[in-house]
């Protein structure tokens, strides 16, 4: 019985090759697109956590106020104490103490005189200690273009955009004019070490990275620090885990009521990061389910309409003595036949396209063109552990149940009703 | 009657059908009995209720009120079980349309009841190359229905209700969808079958190259028994 059944099931391709290719589509774009959207949404947030707002950060209360215009006149002072609170605490975070500040940079001929001048936004990290992360965690060694990364100290790097404006070269000479700690106005020379492309429009629009100490010693800042960035382990964002962090923190400074006293911030409590971890949070989730559910309700339907047009196929055997609950047992015995091989295959290609576009990416560079936010120009996928399983909700759940449902109006007609209709 | 043992006995059945807000009586009252080798035909025209007395009767239905004892069992006491059981055992059916299964060859349709009483392999290849030579269909058993005529096919369809050699076939117009040459060879094979293997095989038609075959003709008109003649005796 077991063998005619299967038979008929790879025989009738209305019943299987047809019903596998559909599941087999709707649960590939259902693993793609999960996998996309979370690779979006992902990759948005770290990029915005790894070049501006960490998982947390810490700043002054003054500064926290007015962050977005990077005012160094409000930054934390006596840093190296500070980080070694912070990685007592909180061991288990990677902490990085940042200057972000603006400029003019300066570009001197053979004379001396003013070649060409233009506006940065300048980051100063720890890019020469050894125990320092920054490098990777911002990709520079990927993002260089031409030269190479600093190796002592008075080295910079600008974005490769910006040295094609100013016709810099690596190993030119550059002056930073920008304002100190205190107010005044200061000029200092660096030499370009190499220039980066990030491909994000933002970055690669004016930006200048400095060594942490060499921006100190330029902008009057000795042991001192817009901010430090935190980062939490595992590299991924966790708001829940941010905001108890931060809480935690502050917690021990509420009775200061000094206003330079350090106050922590979680990524979603900064800037506009707020909407859009919740809209990472709350539309990645709705995004997929949405999807999810329509796929499943394509399956479905599939499921039904399968069921349904085998009416004349199910009177018969009904007439030959089949008892019903086998009949129906045997229709959602296909049913999960079909569901499990057009989910395995459907995952499968889902799983490669998802590949592709973690490896390669859909360039989006011309939408982002003026985006204030960090978006990256390329959006890659994310291979989460959901996209392994997800598929299977619309492809093996959905399917059966269709079929299940259209088994039990079979079910729940007379025989006779079922032979009037088979002969029609 | 042909003075056999009953196998059918129908008493006072009546059958309504839920119609709109009221009901339609298909059937008024019928009491028949059928020996053990007949070759009987309910005639009469559309909506006289053939098809539902042998709906009925092939326990495919049940009555409104009534009795109705085939092979023994009481159907509108059977449950659906029980009517399946009855159904695979003992009934074969022959449908104006075939209803062969498509995708399968002519030796799997015929084999299918076997499967479902369990037959082992060589019995069931056996009872299924049996039943192929009645209808004279050995050379095609490896055919599937959409590349037969159709009264190859409907041969297959008395294969398929004759190879677990039931004690009662049941045909609902078998011949509406043949010619007349295809519908004698159609009919000379049934009874033929009726004759070697003393099957039961009760029709439901008007057609009268039906009828002509039948050797007892109940007539129905407005669900009620018209006329039950004997046309001929063996």
């Amino acid at each position: 019985m077991i063998r005619f059944l299967i038979k008929g099931l790879i025989r009738d391709k209305s019943r299987s090759r047809l019903p596998v290719i559909v599941v087999t589509l709707g649960v590939m774009l259902t693993v793609a697109m999960h996998a996309y959207v979370k690779g979006f949404m992902g990759e948005t947030l770290e990029m915005n956590a790894t070049f501006s707002y960490g998982h947390v950060k810490v700043m002054t209360r003054a500064y926290a106020e007015e962050a977005e215009l990077l005012p160094n006149d409000l930054a934390l002072l006596e840093v190296s104490t500070l980080n070694e609170e912070l990685s007592e605490r909180f061991p288990a975070m990677e902490w990085a103490p940042r200057i972000r500040f603006g400029g003019l940079i300066d570009v001197p001929d053979e004379q001396g005189e003013t070649r060409a001048q233009g506006p940065a936004v300048g980051l100063a990290l720890d890019l020469l200690s050894e125990d320092s992360n920054e490098i990777q965690r911002l990709g520079l060694p990927r993002a260089l273009i031409r030269g190479g990364l600093p190796k002592e100290r008075g080295e910079a790097l600008i974005s490769e955009a910006f040295s094609q404006r100013l016709l810099i070269e690596p190993g030119d000479d550059i002056t930073l004019i920008g304002v100190s700690m205190n107010g005044s106005m200061v000029m200092h020379n660096f030499r370009v070490a190499g220039t980066l492309l990030f491909g994000m429009d933002i970055l690669d629009r004016g930006t200048l990275i400095l060594d942490i100490e060499d921006a100190r010693l330029a902008l009057d800042m000795p042991d001192a620090a817009g901010e430090i960035v935190g980062f939490l382990p595992g590299g991924f964002y966790d708001d829940a885990t941010a905001r108890h962090t931060a809480d935690a923190f502050n917690a021990a400074y509420q009775s200061d009521p000094d206003e330079f006293a350090p106050l922590m911030k979680a990524l979603s409590q900064q800037g506009s990061m707020g909407p859009y971890v919740q809209f990472g949070q709350v539309w990645a989730g709705y995004i997929s389910l949405v999807f999810v559910v329509a796929m499943a309700l394509v399956l479905w339907n599939a499921g039904l309409l399968g069921g349904l047009r085998r009416y004349g196929e199910i009177g018969v055997r009904l007439a030959m003595g089949e008892e019903k609950g086998h009949v129906y047992r045997t229709m959602i015995y296909e049913s999960v036949c079909i569901g499990i091989a057009g989910s395995v295959i459907g995952t499968a290609l889902g799983l490669f396209v998802a590949w592709l576009l973690q490896e390669y990416g859909i360039n989006v560079e011309g939408l982002m063109e003026g985006a204030s936010l960090m978006f990256p120009t390329t959006i890659r996928a994310r291979i989460t552990p959901p996209a392994y399983y997800i598929g299977f909700i619309p492809g093996l759940a959905a399917t059966v149940i269709g079929t299940a449902l259209s088994g039990i109006g079979i079910f729940r007609r007379q025989t006779s009703q079922l032979f009037k209709e088979l002969e029609a | 009657m042909n003075g056999t043992s009953e196998i059918i006995q129908i008493q006072g059945l009546v059958k309504r059908f839920p119609m709109g807000k009221g009901e339609f009586t298909a059937l008024r009252g019928i009491t028949l009995t059928f020996g053990k080798g007949e070759f009987a035909g309910l005639v009469g025209p559309s909506g006289s209720g053939k098809t539902t007395l042998l709906n009925i009767i092939g326990s495919l239905d049940v009555p409104t009120e009534g009795w109705v004892n085939v092979l023994g069992n009481s159907i509108g006491t059977l449950s659906a079980k029980e009517a399946a059981q009855l159904r695979k055992e003992s009934i074969g059916f022959i449908f104006q349309s075939y209803n062969l299964l498509q995708v399968h060859t002519v030796y799997e349709n015929v084999e299918f009841p076997l499967l479902l009483l369990k037959h082992n392999g060589s019995q069931r290849r056996r009872m299924v190359m049996d039943a192929l030579e009645w209808v004279g269909l050995v050379d095609k058993e490896k055919s599937k229905p959409p590349q037969l005529s159709g009264g190859e096919c409907q041969r297959v369809a008395i294969a398929r209700a004759m190879v677990k050699r039931p004690p009662l076939v049941l045909a609902d117009e078998p011949t509406a969808n043949l010619d007349a040459a295809n519908s004698h060879h159609i009919l000379k094979t049934m009874e033929t079958l009726n004759r070697e293997l003393h099957t039961t095989l009760l029709f439901a038609t008007h057609d009268d190259k039906v009828i002509g075959y039948l050797r007892r003709m109940i007539y129905l008109l407005d669900g009620r028994v018209d006329r039950d003649e004997t046309v001929r005796k063996d």
